[in-house]
């Protein structure tokens, strides 16, 4: 009797240990998928890039403007950019994720046909702009505009959902590092988006990724690009502060 | 044009076993798997493989509905002679792209 109650008084001790020591979701997969990652004539996200740099210099809508067109090279101008992503829209007054930001610039400044979420052409530019911040460490913008929605995302984030009632933080922050079936609880820290999920045989946001999780727990998500998203994606980047930006990411 | 990527030694000494790793990107749909409207959807997959070097066909490969999207395939070649060596995929619905990249041979 006394042994199992001193094993449930250390269990919890275990599990923050384990929580303190932020981790990519990259440690915990198998080293083939590591590999994969690391060889960019390997890593299938890589095709997404090289659609994006595409994409980046093709003119588009009446004025045949491209992005290059204004923001000139990317290597330069979006170094960093991602890493700093949700940030504050000071047109739409709210918060904004990277892919939201191109499909605004897209649609108000190229005025060019809008850009679905999750259509092949803005993950590729998405996924363009998020590799040229490869390697830096996620820096969210310390914009106190922000601070509510991170506010809310960290709400969400602690809210139970669905028919099995689960929080994402009793997955993520309880359970990390054990396994759910044979894959392993990463701590949900978002490093490498857009990534190329081999599950999915494609690229995806974090958006499909945060909707996987709430069809998994039999919940009704959020509509792509709706504010509760863009909320998770804030607190989630605060949360991942000083991790390294991996884009484009391979996860199983 | 599906996009490709492709690791390709340029210059190689005589007799040198080269590794060649393609990737291209391809759905490779099955066939068996139902879309948003229940209907099953149409078999779209890449089925045939060829690399030629210096002319003769030195690999191939034939692509069955059960290999992943974007498939990558690895071969290895000894390299005797300078010359192209050409990579085609064919699949269905007309699919057929050539890539063709110089391997130099010097001592």
């Amino acid at each position: 009797m006394r042994r199992a109650l001193a094993l449930v008084l250390l269990a919890p001790l275990c599990l923050s240990a384990g929580a303190e020591e932020r981790r990519s979701g990259f440690a915990d997969m198998a080293r083939e998928t590591q590999a994969m990652q690391q060889d960019d004539t390997a890593n299938p996200g890589m095709l997404w890039v090289l659609e994006g740099e595409a994409l980046w210099n093709r003119p588009a809508g009446p004025a045949g403007q491209s992005c290059a067109g204004c923001h000139g090279d990317a290597a330069a101008a979006m170094r960093g950019v991602a890493a700093r992503y949700p940030a504050w829209d000071e047109a739409g007054a709210a918060p904004i994720d990277l892919a939201g930001r191109i499909a605004q610039c897209r649609e108000t400044r190229q005025r060019a046909p809008p850009l679905a979420r999750e259509s092949e052409d803005l993950l590729a530019l998405t996924t363009y702009v998020g590799h040229q911040s490869r390697g830096l460490p996620i820096s969210p913008p310390s914009d106190p505009r922000l601070a509510a929605a991170r506010e809310r995302g960290q709400a969400l984030y602690a809210e139970r959902r669905g028919q099995l009632d689960l929080s994402c933080a009793q997955c993520h922050d309880d359970q990390a590092g054990r396994r759910l079936a044979g894959s392993t609880i990463p701590q949900a820290h978002p490093t490498g988006y857009p990534l190329y999920r081999l599950e999915w045989q494609t690229i995806g946001s974090l958006q499909r990724r945060l909707r996987g999780c709430m069809t998994g727990v039999r919940a009704e998500p959020f509509s792509y690009g709706s504010p509760e998203y863009v909320a998770i994606e804030l607190f989630l980047a605060s949360r991942a502060a000083g991790l390294e930006v991996e884009t484009p990411a391979v996860r199983p | 044009m599906a996009r490709v990527l492709l690791n390709i030694p340029r210059s190689v000494r005589p007799g040198e076993v080269v590794a060649i790793r393609t990737l291209i990107q391809h759905g490779m749909e099955t066939g068996y798997r139902p879309g948003a409207d229940g209907e099953v959807l149409p078999r779209d997959i890449i089925r045939r493989f060829t690399a030629t070097y210096d002319g003769a066909e030195i690999f191939a490969a034939e692509l069955s509905p059960a290999i992943a999207a974007n498939p990558f395939l690895s071969f290895t070649l000894v390299a005797t002679v300078t010359g192209p060596l050409v990579l085609r995929w064919q699949g269905d619905n007309g699919f057929d792209q050539t890539e063709t990249r110089e391997i130099t041979v010097a001592a």
